[in-house]
């Protein structure tokens, strides 16, 4: 009886180990490959037309949530949409949104702990080379971020502005 | 060029038309009858006034040409973050102006972003006929 008991709390402990370890492996590969589905027409057009169509897999989803609610003050531009836009752009990402990875304070990808680590190795020269000059300038580098594919094989890093 | 009577604007709006630039004619006429309802003394959009109100600073760190440059015949560069942005004149991109729900959408973020308000009826028409009179 007693035996009985304790194996199925072993059987439970492994299993949630065994799933939680799956997930880990699944998220970490997702990660390395760093190619992301971004795939919603309208999504693309309205916020791909002033920067790149950022992965919702890049953002939480309480994060792209309030993202949303402001859009007329969209870091320090009115970035407004149609009602229906509106609507068909917060389902998508809310659907796609990943863990949430940024301080929810400033709601910036280049914010959080996750993007600062991915791009040490990229110096101050380079962020302010008239090439990049911004965080949010992503297909400067990545030269398919379009289509959401941040992999190392499409990385070109531009040359430094001569001093 | 000045267009002193409403018969020269549909003459306008015409040529409008049969030009690249496909502004919609019903978008026009509601922008005009706009500005007619502003100010008594409206006499037609103009591309001059246009020209010199797209490129004049209107109270904010942005104007226009910040983003647009001052050549809206070729391409410009989102102030933050750095996007390139197609030309602006229907001649250079036959895409520009011809949707009325995406030039008022345009209108309204951009106007909030350089005039800190939206823009009035008569700004709209002069910034279209200025956009539209430019040549390659």
């Amino acid at each position: 009886m007693i035996d009985d008991r304790k194996r199925s709390w072993f059987d439970g402990i492994v299993w949630t180990a065994a799933a939680v370890y799956l997930a880990m492996l699944v998220d970490t590969a997702q990660a390395a490959d760093h190619r992301y589905a971004v795939d919603d027409a309208t999504y693309q057009s309205e916020c791909g037309s002033c920067h790149v169509a950022y992965p919702p897999a890049l953002l939480g989803a309480g994060t792209w949530r309030e993202i949303m609610r402001g859009l007329d003050r969209h870091f320090g531009t009115d970035a407004s949409v149609g009602d229906s836009a509106h609507a068909e752009i917060k389902a998508y990402l809310e659907a796609g949104a990943g863990r949430p990875r940024s301080a929810a304070s400033t709601m910036r990808i280049s914010d959080s702990p996750w993007f600062r680590k991915e791009h040490r190795e990229v110096d101050t020269a380079t962020w302010k080379s008239p090439a990049v000059k911004s965080a949010a300038n992503c297909g400067a580098c990545h030269r398919q971020a379009e289509q959401g594919d941040f992999s190392e094989r499409n990385l070109v890093v531009p040359r430094r502005e001569s001093r | 060029m000045k267009i002193r009577t409403q018969g020269a604007f549909f003459a306008l709006l015409f040529l409008a038309a049969a030009a690249a630039a496909e502004v919609p004619a019903d978008y026009l006429r509601s922008l005009d009858t706009a500005a007619r309802a502003d100010a008594a003394g409206f006499a037609g959009f103009s591309a001059a006034r246009g020209a010199a109100w797209f490129s004049s600073s209107h109270g904010t760190d942005w104007s226009c040409t910040t983003c647009h440059t001052a050549n809206p015949l070729g391409g410009g560069k989102h102030a933050t973050t750095g996007r390139a942005i197609a030309p602006l004149a229907p001649a250079a991109n036959p895409e520009r102006l011809t949707e009325t729900a995406k030039i008022e959408k345009w209108f309204k973020r951009n106007c909030n972003d350089v005039l800190g308000r939206a823009c009035t009826a008569a700004e709209k028409g002069d910034v279209i006929a200025y956009l539209t009179s430019l040549n390659q």
